[in-house]
């Protein structure tokens, strides 16, 4: 129906896979940094905190693009010879950060002060008012906008492919080199894109109506 | 590791990177300009009373939010090509970016407009304002200025994204940095350069945005408050 063989179809669900691959990884890698990142900005001194902050804004007015470019040809000119694989992972989880930090230390925010302050009466030590007192609250708060950004993820990795990584829109652009059907690879590649986020868009906004923070 | 940074070379080459800078942020405001016009008719179709109207925008935005602008812009450049409908790269590339920006402003314009109490509407028809004058003179001005700020990220993001255009050859920022890292052999220091012009033109999209919000919006020029 396609006009194209099942080897080729084949060869584009493998790019899926590795599409899915890259945005489970650099989602980890995002957010281990920028839940480091949030905590920073919220309960650091005064220079952490102001370093951070200039991280977050350098980071989120450079393009992914140029990002990808700076890990995929600068660490290897500076003598860091990486996997590709490492490059786009180090590249989009550099992105992820910035911006996961900045959701995230939003919901830490946005957990009442007095919340903590009663934790500090009750003689909890800092760990302990984390833990039990402002991250379960907090969580609740990030989760709509965190799965909400983990589509921009999933789309942003399609970027890896400028630099030569095979995932779903090289591995469709390798497939137009090869039969020149540009209209029904691409489709079906916006078909696979949109069959990964649209359920992750729509569990986004269900979150969003359940824990409705604003009108609590 | 030893590795000496030589911005020399990459800012030898300063006309063309300065060329590549005015033409992202000439293709970042054509695409605003049209994608807001766009966006507008979308959100007003989504939330006006004609339920395929509203079916349809709904549509649009949900397949351009879920689908990566890339992936856009080369359906727009190849696979229309393919199909008989040909652009240059360059008007591929500001038709893609007003397609994908349109959707997103959509969202954004909907949630202003939903935003303004019924009451209002109301306190309107009893004014024997028609459902058209009511729209425009009641709904859409505190619709906008509420989520300009949101409009105004958004259009910086839109303008980072331009630089996915240089994927289709479209001769911008990107590009050019490619041309002359590939010409000097200094990718670290030409990136570098680049990212930083990045930031400085999205803080002229701020501060254009910022300018046509202020001449937009009366109320807040005369009151300096936000609303």
């Amino acid at each position: 129906m396609t006009g194209l063989t099942n080897a080729q179809l084949l060869f584009m669900l493998r790019g899926f896979g590795w599409t899915i691959a890259l945005s489970l990884l650099a989602f980890a890698g995002g957010g281990l940094l920028g839940f480091a990142l949030a905590l920073a900005r919220v309960y650091a001194p005064r220079p952490v905190r102001a370093m951070a902050m200039l991280y977050i804004k350098l980071i989120q007015g450079t393009p992914l693009l140029i990002l990808l470019f700076l890990t995929y040809f600068g660490l290897p000119a500076m003598g860091l010879v990486v996997d590709p694989l490492v490059a786009v992972a180090l590249g989009l989880s550099t992105y992820a950060s910035a911006y996961l930090g900045e959701i995230w230390r939003g919901s830490l925010e946005a957990v009442p002060r007095a919340q903590e302050e009663a934790a500090a009466c009750l003689a909890l030590s800092w760990r302990q008012r984390m833990v039990h007192v402002i991250l379960p609250q907090a969580v609740k708060i990030a989760t709509p906008p965190t799965v909400g950004f983990m589509v921009q993820i999933v789309k942003n990795t399609s970027l890896a492919s400028a630099i030569g990584f095979i995932e779903l829109v090289r591995a469709g652009q390798m497939i137009n080199n090869a039969t020149f059907r540009p209209f029904i690879v691409f489709v079906l590649i916006a078909a696979l894109y949109f069959a990964l986020c649209y359920p992750l868009s729509a569990w986004s906004r269900r979150l969003e109506g359940k824990f409705d923070v604003a009108h609590r | 590791m030893h590795y000496e940074l030589d911005f020399a070379a990459p800012l030898a080459y300063w006309p063309s990177l300065l060329m590549g800078a005015a033409t992202t942020l000439g293709l970042s405001v054509v695409a605003t300009v049209f994608g807001f016009a766009l966006g507008l008719f979308c959100a007003i179709a989504r939330t006006g009373r004609s339920a395929a109207a509203a079916r349809l925008a709904g549509a649009y935005v949900e397949a351009i939010r879920n689908t990566p602008l890339l992936v856009q812009i080369f359906i727009v450049y190849f696979g229309l090509a393919s199909i008989g409908i040909k652009f240059g790269a360059f008007t591929a590339a500001i038709a893609a970016l007003v397609i994908n920006v349109g959707a997103y402003t959509a969202e954004i314009v909907r949630a202003g407009i939903e935003s303004v109490p019924r009451s209002q509407l109301e306190a309107g028809a009893c004014l024997a304002l028609g459902r058209w004058q009511v729209l425009r003179h009641v709904v859409l001005p505190p619709a906008i200025e509420r989520v300009w700020p949101a409009l105004t990220s958004q259009y910086v993001l839109l303008m980072l994204a331009s630089s996915i255009t240089s994927q289709i050859s479209a001769e911008e920022l990107t590009a050019a940095a490619n041309r002359v890292q590939s010409d000097t052999f200094r990718s670290v220091e030409t990136y570098l350069v680049v990212a930083a012009a990045y930031l400085v033109l999205s803080l002229m999209m701020r501060f254009l945005l910022w300018v046509a919000g202020s001449c937009a919006f009366r109320r807040r020029r005369r009151l300096g408050t936000p609303l």
